[in-house]
């Protein structure tokens, strides 16, 4: 299949990493990834901060480079901006008046799928461990965010998956079904609450004694992860693609200091995630430490 | 006076006044109140209970999707007919004995009221718990005209005494517990003393004996109304302690404030609002006490019996095709009990009768954005869309809220004329109503100016002219212009990315920013960012599409050869919801 990649424009800039994963994971299960390069933002931000007719330009942007790529479905790894494709985009194209953009945003969004949700229901996986490679030894809890919960009823998808991965130790977040608190231009706006419900989530994080909280929209986890990082509570935040990428041999680390960069220096050489992991000296256990040890050598 | 009409109608819907402005923008009234940390203890404590007492009478039902969908077609089907239904309602009340009356505003509505309860020549009144009365501040308007109104509701008698205000819809005593309501009796009830412990039980009792004497001694009750007939005159006050009972059967003269969305058509209809509100409220299969009453009943109960028909805003709220459905709420406070942001900052934060989600978008709705203050509800919220999974007639909130941002945004543009009624001292509508149509949107721009206002007051007339001059453009609207135009465009999206290493080198060793200026701050006061990646993922990709064999290779894992038959993509999303 052909896949298009909408890989939202905080995972473009800030999370690469969560990009590459989601191509990973499609290529290994035989698919071809493009990336149609018009791609910008699905407008929420604009949206959600009331900014309507700021946001006709960049929903026009989103159909238009999608509308003239070749390919078999879409996929992006949020929750949040492909609910935002089919509930807001025909909205803002409608009141911008633009009837004929608003049925060409719903034809779009038609064939965009959250990542579990191709997974899932298109691509028929249902075991990380056997259908992908997965491998991720580590303790995880999961937070389902709110748009993926509520708008595209993803249920247990991401959930199922992350535990479907060998070597995970799964553990439920109590109260999961809350908000994190981040909310788009909500977490600058009324930082105090938003912060008091960053708050209240991360003791629910730490009760679990996870070392690592996964969810499927990278925007969240920024902000959970941004609040831990203040209050040193010490768990890694991480975007469930990169943990069905993880491989033996091309292991996640989670441990040492943030890096969002892909691994490897610019240019044409690929190089594994490991080889930073390793570089940063710090290894969880014995496994990924020994995993790690083994990429450097196959690189 | 003369105003340019523009084919607008002529008579043009009030906006509403009383307990419905913020005094504080959310944010710093939010501040504030999360200081307070036993009622935040309360609120968590009293909303989970709350929570997981609906869920479960909630889901034993097997048709409550379908009830909600009923309930929610039923309003919208009220909405449509609301001048017919009201006047259905009337003539049917009329004939059963009753008086119907119209107040356009609070203050209108306070002056019926008021005069109702002088001719029956009594200084006392009891009051059923009621959100209408409330949202008119009637007490306040009875005790200046010499009448006290009573509370007979326990959590409301609670807020009374304490001479505090409601921060739930439900429970107006959400924020109190046990241990202050005792000292609230204590020093409030004259009859009470030490020996009065903090058991609820006791307290109760306390509350019970006090107001005995209330309810058979009184002439005068006030009641508001969950649901009013249309085809029979009959209306309904759902509660749980009894003493609304009492009021509606004890006094000579029985008044009634009901907000004109209140009705339903039949009397059968309402046996879907009697499965919905008492399982979405209290988390009850149903409520103890359910009252109806059709007019006078010769010989029994109230023989004055008195509805008056409240709009304050209501007609507003109507005219608006993508906020009306705010008008379907049945006031059960399941949306309260379920946000995170009401949790965290409590009902008084709101600054309106209304707090918590639904207040987020009903206060602003009926008053019109009038202030900075009251624009800052519609923000008040991450649009998680809790409220709208928990709401029994299916208000879409977080819609809404996105619309008012919308409305907000244009207003402060001047793309949209403000609020059409400021609020003057004695409540009277100052007549500010410049021309928001019943699509209140864009097409008034420029054309719609009123070119003078000889009722107006003066300082209504600077702002609202001050409110026309084009703003300065702030601090967001740059941002979003920004944004606007980089992210139109995937070149400008890969040349702005190029900037990435920027971020880097200011996050430093420690790979983090923890400081940002101006309106960003308010991300870094509480949160880092982590230091950004060398390249976007688009620059990336330009270099390293074509290393599909090297990643496979390096990732170590070969494909089966049938990992998984894909289903046909389309079929797939048919069934989506």
């Amino acid at each position: 299949m052909r896949i298009a990649l909408f890989a939202t424009c905080i995972v473009d800039a800030m999370y690469p990493r969560v990009a590459l994963a989601t191509v990973r994971v499609l290529e290994r299960l035989g698919h071809e990834v493009v990336f149609p390069p018009g791609q910008g933002c699905c407008s929420q931000m604009h949206v959600n901060s009331g900014y309507l007719q700021d946001a006709l330009p960049v929903v026009r942007n989103h159909v238009k480079a999608f509308s003239a790529a070749d390919y078999d479905v879409a996929v992006a790894p949020s929750g949040s901006c492909v609910a935002s494709l089919g509930h807001q985009q025909p909205m803002v194209a409608r009141a911008g008046g633009d009837e004929d953009l608003a049925r060409r945003a719903e034809a779009v969004a038609g064939t965009t799928y959250e990542l579990s949700q191709l997974l899932v229901d298109v691509l028929g996986v249902t075991n990380a461990a056997e259908q992908l490679g997965s491998w991720f030894p580590h303790t995880v809890t999961y937070h389902p965010s709110c748009h993926g919960m509520r708008l595209l009823r993803l249920g247990d998808r991401q959930k199922d998956l992350v535990r479907s991965v060998a070597g995970v130790e799964f553990t439920e977040l109590p109260d999961a079904e809350e908000c994190c608190g981040f909310g788009g231009t909500f977490s600058f706006k009324n930082p105090d609450v938003s912060a008091a419900m960053a708050e209240e989530k991360i003791g629910n994080i730490t009760a679990t004694g996870a070392q690592v909280c996964t969810g499927g929209d990278a925007s969240c986890l920024m902000h959970l992860g941004g609040a831990i990082s203040r209050t040193g509570a010490g768990v890694a935040t991480v975007h469930f693609a990169e943990i069905l990428a993880s491989t033996r041999q091309n292991p996640l680390e989670v441990t040492g200091p943030v890096e969002l960069s892909i691994p490897g220096p610019t240019g044409r050489r690929h190089r594994t995630q490991a080889a930073a992991g390793s570089a940063a000296g710090s290894a969880s256990s014995d496994a990924p430490a020994a995993v790690a040890a083994d990429s450097g050598e196959s690189r | 006076m003369s105003r340019t009409a523009l084919g607008m109608p002529a008579v043009r819907p009030v906006r509403g006044q009383g307990n419905l402005h913020a005094e504080t923008a959310f944010p710093a009234a939010a501040r504030a109140e999360m200081g307070n940390t036993q009622m935040r203890a309360n609120i968590r404590h009293a909303t989970h209970t709350i929570r997981g007492k609906r869920a479960n009478v909630v889901n034993e039902l097997p048709d409550w999707q379908a009830l909600r969908s009923a309930g929610s077609a039923l309003k919208e089907s009220v909405m449509a007919n609301l001048p017919e239904l009201l006047e259905q309602f009337e003539a049917n009340v009329t004939a059963r004995g009753g008086t119907v009356h119209w107040a356009r505003d609070a203050a209108e509505a306070n002056r019926i009221i008021t005069n109702l309860v002088q001719a029956t020549g009594s200084t006392e009144a009891i009051k059923i718990k009621s959100m209408a009365t409330a949202e008119i501040d009637l007490e306040r308007h009875l005790a200046e005209h010499g009448i006290t109104a009573t509370e007979t509701d326990l959590a409301e008698l609670i807020v009374q005494l304490g001479h505090d205000r409601s921060s739930h819809i439900l429970v107006p005593a959400i924020h109190k517990n046990r241990h202050e309501i005792r000292e609230i009796f204590l020093r409030e009830m004259t009859e009470t003393d030490e020996s009065l412990t903090s058991e609820p039980r006791d307290l109760a009792e306390a509350a019970r004996a006090h107001l005995r004497e209330k309810f058979l001694s009184t002439k005068v009750a006030i009641s508001g109304a969950n649901f009013g007939v249309a085809e029979t005159g009959t209306l309904t006050v759902v509660e749980s302690e009894g003493n609304g009972r009492m009021c509606l059967t004890l006094p000579e003269t029985l008044i009634t404030v009901m907000g004109i969305e209140k009705l339903v058509p039949t009397f059968a209809d309402l046996e879907v609002y009697l499965q919905l509100l008492p399982r979405s409220s209290t988390g009850e299969r149903m409520n103890p006490y359910t009252s109806m009453w059709t007019g006078v009943t010769p010989g029994d109960g109230p023989q004055d019996v008195h509805v008056v028909l409240l709009d304050n805003g209501r007609s507003a709220v109507l005219s608006d095709p993508a906020g009306r459905s705010a008008l379907h709420c049945i006031r059960c406070s399941a949306c309260l009990n379920v946000c995170p942001v009401y949790e965290q900052a409590g009902g008084h934060a709101y600054g309106s009768t209304y707090p918590g989600p639904i207040g987020a978008i009903l206060s602003p709705q009926l008053t019109g954005i009038t202030s900075a203050e009251n624009a800052s509800l519609p923000y008040a919220s991450t649009l998680c869309g809790a409220c709208y999974d928990v709401c029994p007639v299916k208000i879409n909130i977080p819609e809404i809220l996105v619309h008012l941002r919308d409305e907000d945004v244009r207003t402060k543009h001047g793309q949209r004329p403000a609020a059409d009624a400021v609020p003057t001292e004695d409540g009277a509508t100052a007549a500010l109503q410049t021309p928001a149509g019943p699509q209140g949107t864009a097409e008034n721009i420029g054309g719609g100016r009123s070119t003078g206002s000889a009722s107006g007051p003066a300082p209504g007339r600077v702002r609202r002219l001050f409110q026309r001059l084009p703003h300065p453009p702030s601090e967001m609207d740059l941002m979003m212009k920004g944004a606007s135009m980089v992210m139109s465009s995937g070149r400008r999206m890969a040349l702005a990315e190029r900037a990435l290493p920027l971020g880097r080198a200011v996050a430093g060793h420690d790979r983090r920013i923890s400081w940002l200026p101006g309106m960003a701050g308010g991300w870094t006061d509480v949160r880092d960012i982590p230091a950004p990646p060398r390249e976007s993922f688009r620059n990336w990709w330009a270099q390293h599409a074509d290393e599909t064999q090297d990643r496979v290779r390096a990732d170590g894992t070969v494909p089966d050869a049938d990992p998984a038959q894909p289903t046909d993509p389309h079929q797939v999303k048919e069934g989506d919801r």
